[in-house]
């Protein structure tokens, strides 16, 4: 009795871990084949259209407000010290290592990945996929890889805006507004970012992040069950389940990269 | 060439712990209109995903022009889909894109034909069912009929060789019921092609079939011509074709005798 349920729990482990080896297998096949790129480049380019132009919006108006924020809430700490000189490198530095490549992660499941399982859900739902499958082309293929690999072309670009906005928006505030003096805000700046150690590891990190989002919100929308419900639990996982991810890998990079 | 199309063999297929199919044989003719009939949920549109290699079966096995569907590998099954086409019960058009380019879509996917050649074919099938003059609009601007039938003109669009249906009339009014029934059986005469429908309108299909499989309890429990099925001894298949409410197939779902469940209550 008891060795009969163990068993069948060890058989459905084991299907379900071959379930997803399968998919992840079908889906690197996909997206890392050899591409077409008659067919292919059109498509990636729309792509790149819906999921990030139309998401530069958001970036833009978000970047520049948490620079500003990071523009006051340093001023008011560091003028205390009468180190207020040092306002510019404090707002490159936590845009390009933290908040940047993270803020734009999380605002890009919300606004992208959210809307690509949906769309994909839908697909699913109305036979689309399956008549496409019926139709000799791979859903994969003509679906999931040019929206794919749009996404992690885009997201890096989105979080490079998203951070050289953010150091406007600090500007705007700590110099043009508080009156730290402009040329301390940039040079301190210069002086104190590092190419290598906070430029390069800021967009490694948005890299990886594209991955886990995309990967996140394609596999939920090919996989939700094909109704409303279904389609609706698989939106509200993609934008819990990659911004959970994103915060994870997040702690991980940081450890790999500053943490030495 | 051998006169079969499709030949399924002694097919088993469950889904989870339900058992759909239990060891059913069914063949399709090369060039006829061979129809499946039975009542909602024996998974008639499951049948049709077997044939078409989306789902594989538990046992038994399915021949497509002599060679086995669930034994091709995933390339093989790509190319073979190629001369295979199905007209889905929604149609599932691509909601992004118009009439004409769902139209295009087989073509330009699998051939490098010029423009001007994908535009003649297009306009070509679109005329075949009508609906030339609405190849600007966009899906969700199309009534449930022009929807089928535009889902029609793509299915044929790379002159398949076998084309199945899912549930054709469901849904529809009584005219475009009746240009679906003709587009059906003029299609098949005029391009040659074998055509499987599955539904379980029994006018509209008694009407076109040139045979029938009556599907009922995981097995084929009739067949024969609309002709010879009219004239079947065994009550199931009688019952179904008359449409009454009660016998063979019993009008209450299996259930404890009513009054016992009363006497709970009190």
């Amino acid at each position: 009795m008891l060795l009969d349920r163990v068993q069948r729990l060890g058989a459905t482990t084991l299907q379900s871990i071959a379930g997803l080896g399968k998919a992840a297998l079908m889906l690197a096949g996909a997206v890392f084949g050899k591409p077409n790129v008659r067919k292919g480049l059109p498509l990636l380019i729309k792509q790149l259209y819906v999921v990030g132009v139309l998401s530069l919006l958001i970036i833009l108006v978000s970047g520049l407000f948490i620079g500003m924020v990071l523009g006051l809430q340093g001023y008011t700490v560091l003028v205390k010290f009468g180190a207020e000189g040092m306002l510019g490198p404090l707002v490159a530095l936590s845009l390009l290592r933290e908040l940047g490549p993270v803020v734009t992660a999380l605002l890009f499941a919300g606004r992208a990945g959210s809307a690509l399982t949906a769309e994909i859900g839908l697909m699913k739902a109305t036979e689309q996929l399956s008549s496409m499958e019926m139709m000799a082309v791979d859903p994969l293929r003509r679906i999931i890889a040019p929206r794919f690999w749009a996404g992690v072309i885009s997201m890096p670009l989105l979080a490079i805006i998203f951070t050289a906005v953010g150091i406007l928006g600090g500007h705007l505030v700590g110099v043009d507004w508080l009156g730290v003096d402009a040329g301390s805000y940039w040079s301190s700046m210069q002086a104190n970012v590092d190419l290598h150690q906070d430029v390069f590891n800021g967009i490694i990190k948005s890299i990886v992040f594209a991955f886990v989002v995309m990967a996140i919100a394609l596999h939920k929308g090919f996989d939700a069950v094909p109704t409303s419900e279904g389609i609706a639990k698989a939106t509200t996982e993609t934008v819990v389940t990659a911004s959970l991810a994103v915060l994870a890998f997040d702690f991980v990079l940081t450890a790999l990269m500053f943490g030495g | 060439m051998s006169d079969l199309m499709v030949d399924i063999q002694n097919l088993t297929f469950s889904r989870g712990d339900r058992l759909i199919y239990d060891g059913m044989s069914m063949r399709v003719k090369r060039g006829q209109v061979t129809a499946i009939m039975g009542p909602s949920g024996i998974g008639k549109t499951t049948l049709l995903k077997l044939i078409g290699g989306q789902l594989k079966p538990d046992q038994g096995d399915i021949l497509f022009q002599g060679r086995s569907i669930p034994k091709m590998s995933r390339a093989e099954l790509y190319q073979t889909r190629k001369s295979m086409s199905m007209l889905f019960q929604s149609g599932a058009l691509f909601s992004e894109l118009s009439v004409f380019d769902n139209v295009a879509f087989p073509i330009r996917e699998h051939t490098k034909l010029p423009e001007s050649l994908i535009r003649t074919m297009v306009l070509m099938k679109l005329e075949a069912v009508g609906l030339r003059g609405a190849r600007d609009l966009m899906p969700s601007e199309l009534s449930g009929g022009m929807a089928r039938r535009a889902a029609l003109a793509r299915a044929i669009a790379l002159d398949p060789e076998l084309i199945m249906y899912d549930e054709p009339f469901a849904g529809q009014d009584p005219i475009s019921m009746g240009i679906v029934v003709k587009l059906i059986r003029e299609l098949n005469n005029a391009l040659g092609l074998t055509s499987i429908v599955v539904s379980h309108d029994v006018a509209e299909v008694m009407s076109i079939a040139d045979y029938v499989y009556l599907v009922a309890e995981k097995r084929v429990i009739g067949e024969g011509t609309p002709e010879q099925l009219r004239q079947h001894e065994s009550p199931l298949v009688q019952q179904f074709l008359k449409g009454e409410a009660d016998g063979a197939v019993p009008f209450h779902y299996k259930a404890a005798p009513y009054a016992d469940e009363l006497m709970e209550l009190l």
